[in-house]
């Protein structure tokens, strides 16, 4: 090859790198969203499954007749209004008209008793309604009746609620699907339509804008409530399991929207002006430690408080975050901090000194003679995996004689329902986090139930507490909920029913060419590229 | 000849049938529940129960393993527990990335390292000798997916020449389809390449020393023709086993390559579909997995043919 070969063959190749590159430099499509999800989207079913990831995916395609505010009160969504009658007996709620489906048929009021009913099955607080409930029909294509055993005040709350599952509306022939079994169509009538055909659950999902959509008049205050006007046509969610490569096609501008880099990821991202990085919601997280009440040794009241005294909620959350005081909370008690229930009733236990040797001498009072402790952990989720190092940590300086079992997260949600003692396979305690919604009050918060083996896995059995829960469902208003939150606070630290171990802001990362984002889980409502 | 193809095709069956037996096993017994992944952190015992009932995962051992054994055979490999589709669906969503990764690295491996393997053969002792062996110990050494990083880090990030991550289908175009793979092909090839070059060099090193390649020197025959047809041509054997042990290799890397390159292939449906226990899609994936070695090991055998003739079947 001689001189001038080489320089033709160099320019060609010169050519030929730089296709691509005029390829990508091309305007991005504006009306086109790509999002990174914090898992993949496994159960289109948000009704099905409990899966944060399937009710964000709920939050694109359905539509809820109620949806509450950033002060989280009920607005209406699907709903014209609330008509409540029959000194509170009668509940009658009126559909907006022009209500469409993804599938072209109107939304009729049989759509939405079916769907309820589905959704009285799974969430809590629809089971309590469903109990309270001595009748809910259509009472023509725009209507559905309540008529109640007793007066409910929150039943708009119940309609609006953001705890999953969440009360979406669905066409009736999907919504009289089995409670325990999957929906075999994704028809919502929300703001986007689910692309069934170019779904690859482990790599895409994709929604496309529904021209049919009408928002809500009404105006709203962030989370569920408002219009939910959308800005894009297309959105994408992409899903990228490997942490350093979201952080790369963030930065290399293929994708926009990060919803949950890892620590040392956000560091990284940090340094990206074109990126920014911040709290994916002003309402943090809650780490938890749940003991198994039924087994020795934490069947032992005793034994559970003796434990308080080492716990340090700072060691927790810093495990999880690093060491932004910013980013994490402590003096974390049974509800969410920020909201109207949280108090610190009781929170003396966790908040005062911290003492390994305190807890030491305690479990020696409560009778500890070296019993296994076995406590379980995953491996390949941050937040339940850092506690779960702290706590391990925790007990070897109390030194137990603990059994780490390390394990990945589909693992440990099998263990974790065996009601077995330890030399059958059970477990002692494991720790989990959860999202600020499920702690806002005692409807939906898992853990704090007392109902023994019909309950949460760790299943304590304390009445007091299911008697407060029911008296907080009846409660007339804000002040009498907030006395009988601190009553029940007391009760659940005294019980310790679980140990909070502080709570946490879920961080996200997108391009700084977006704007408008409502603050909570990620809806693609308001957003809009600057 | 084709009654020996036949005869190895019918053997496939025993295999098949062992494998699944083995894999419906392993899963039956290893830990996980993917009623408890499906119902989520806010789903109590009982909500776990029922939709453990829903999914007729209480049903006795033969029960599920003899419906699995009989859809198999009527070419169904099930729904997934998680989606609802067919396995077979999305297997055939994902084969086309892991394919397209697998032939390029094939490809890239081949035409890189057998001629580094003969020219540090025919160099040996020298310095290109020592520098294709010390390339090959590099790539034994380093991951995968360390390989992968560096390569997204210098060519998509610092350089911006091709993506960072992702895949694009073939009917899409060839330059988007190639370059959405070039990265993850190097990466993965990486480990094949200094594989098959270290093999290359010890054949061709013994076939070099053979009294025939003196005589085809005596006779003037030029170095080109004594490298490429005298030996490498008796040297190809060896070279084609490991290519075909290599493609087991490639399974196994292609997970973690299509980790790190978010490329939607098979790899990554197998990993996803362990880790939230979605049985039918494990056992589907592994069967086509074991199914593609045997035809592997199969192609392998008949191509011993075109290079050897004395092996006859």
């Amino acid at each position: 090859m001689n001189r001038r070969s080489l320089l033709k063959a160099s320019a060609a190749a010169g050519a030929v790198a730089a296709l691509p590159r005029f390829a990508i430099a091309q305007p991005r499509q504006a009306r086109l969203l790509r999002f990174v999800p914090h898992a993949n989207l496994a159960v289109l079913d948000p009704i099905w499954t409990t899966a944060y990831i399937s009710r964000n995916h709920g939050l694109m395609v359905y539509d809820t007749l109620f949806g509450i505010d950033r002060e989280f009160q009920p607005q209406p969504q699907m709903a014209e209004g609330l008509a409540v009658e029959d000194d509170g007996r009668t509940a009658t709620v009126t559909l907006r008209e022009g209500l469409y489906f993804h599938d072209g048929e109107r939304v009729r009021a049989q759509d939405c008793v079916a769907s309820l009913k589905r959704w009285m099955k799974r969430n809590p607080i629809g089971q309590h309604l469903e109990g309270l409930t001595e009748e809910l029909t259509a009472v023509d294509d725009r209507r559905l009746r309540f008529r109640l055993k007793q007066p409910f005040p929150m039943l708009a709350h119940a309609l609006g609620t953001i705890g999953a599952p969440i009360p979406f509306i669905m066409p009736e022939r999907l919504a009289n699907t089995d409670p325990f079994q999957q929906v075999r169509e994704v028809v919502g009538s929300g703001p986007y339509r689910f692309k069934a055909d170019e779904f690859n659950s482990g790599s895409l999902v994709v929604y496309e804008r529904f021209a049919g959509y009408a928002p809500t008049p009404h105006a709203g205050n962030g989370l569920l409530s408002g219009p939910k006007t959308v800005h894009f046509d297309r959105v994408e969610w992409h899903i990228i399991t490997d942490a350093a490569t979201a952080a790369g096609a963030l930065q290399a501008g293929e994708i926009d929207w990060y919803e949950q880099p890892p620590p040392e990821i956000q560091q990284l991202l940090r340094r990206n002006r074109q990126i920014s990085v911040e709290p994916l919601d002003r309402l943090p997280l809650t780490g938890i430690m749940r003991f198994n009440h039924l087994h020795p040794p934490f069947s032992e009241k005793r034994m559970r408080q003796a434990i308080l005294p080492a716990v340090s909620q700072e060691d927790h959350m810093i495990a999880i975050v690093g060491t932004d005081k910013d980013l994490y909370q402590t003096g974390t008690g049974i509800f969410t901090p920020g909201t109207p229930l949280a108090n610190d009733e009781g929170m003396e236990v966790l908040t005062g000194p911290r003492s390994i040797e305190r807890a030491r001498q305690l479990l020696r009072e409560a009778g500890y003679t070296n019993q296994p402790i076995r406590l379980l952990g995953s491996t390949d989720i941050l937040a339940p995996s850092a506690m779960t190092q702290v706590a391990a940590d925790m007990f070897r300086r109390l030194e137990v004689n603990l059994d780490l079992v390390l394990t990945d997260w589909g693992t440990v949600v099998q263990r974790r329902a065996s009601r077995e003692p330890l030399e059958r396979g059970g477990w002692s305690v494991f720790c989990t986090a959860f999202n600020a919604y499920d702690f806002l009050d005692p409807a939906g918060h898992f853990p704090l139930r007392g109902n023994g083996t019909s309950g949460w896995f760790g299943w304590p059995t304390v009445p007091r507490l299911e008697e407060l829960r029911l008296e907080w469902f009846g409660a007339p208003d804000l002040e009498a909920q907030q006395r009988i939150a601190r009553e029940i606070q007391r009760v659940a630290l005294d019980e310790v029913v679980y140990v909070p171990l502080g709570s946490y802001l879920s961080i996200m990362a997108m391009r700084r060419n977006l704007e408008g984002r409502v603050p909570g889980p990620p809806v693609f409502w308001g957003i809009r590229r600057a | 000849m084709l009654a020996y193809v036949v005869r190895r095709i019918l053997a496939t069956i025993p295999v098949m049938a062992v494998v699944a037996l083995f894999v419906f096993s392993l899963l039956y017994i290893a830990p996980g529940d993917p009623a408890a992944v499906i119902a989520g952190d806010q789903a109590t015992p009982e909500d776990v129960e029922r939709i453990r009932a829903s999914l007729g995962l209480d049903r006795p051992f033969l029960v599920r393993f003899g419906e699995w054994v009989i859809r198999i055979l009527q070419g169904d490999l099930g729904v997934s527990i998680f989606t609802n589709l067919p396995v077979t669906t999305m297997i055939a969503q994902r084969i086309e990335p892991t394919l397209s990764l697998m032939v390029l690295t094939l490809i890239l491996a081949v035409v890189v390292a057998i001629p580094m393997g003969v020219l540090a053969a025919w160099k040996q002792g020298t310095w290109i000798d020592r520098g294709v062996m010390a390339f090959a110990v590099l790539g034994f050494s380093v991951p995968v997916f360390v390989v992968g990083y560096l390569l997204a880090y210098v060519f998509a990030l610092e350089l911006e020449w091709l993506p960072v991550q992702g895949y694009t289908s073939f009917s899409a175009g060839f330059w988007p389809w190639l370059e959405n793979l070039i990265l993850p092909a190097v990466a993965l090839g990486s480990v094949y390449i200094a594989l098959i070059a270290r093999i290359t060099r010890a054949t061709m090193l013994e076939v070099l020393s053979q009294d025939y390649i003196r005589t085809a020197r005596a006779k003037g025959a030029s170095q080109g023709s004594i490298l490429f047809l005298h030996a490498l041509k008796n040297a190809a054997v060896p070279i084609v086993t490991v290519i075909g042990i290599g493609i087991a290799l490639l399974i196994g890397g292609a997970v973690v390559t299509e980790s790190v390159f978010a490329i939607p292939g098979l790899g990554r449906l197998t990993v996803d579909a362990i880790l939230r226990r979605d049985y039918p899609v494990i056992q589907g994936v592994v069967l086509l997995f074991s199914f593609i070695y045997v035809l592997v090991n199969l192609a392998i055998d008949l191509v011993y043919t075109l290079f050897d003739p004395r092996i006859r079947y």
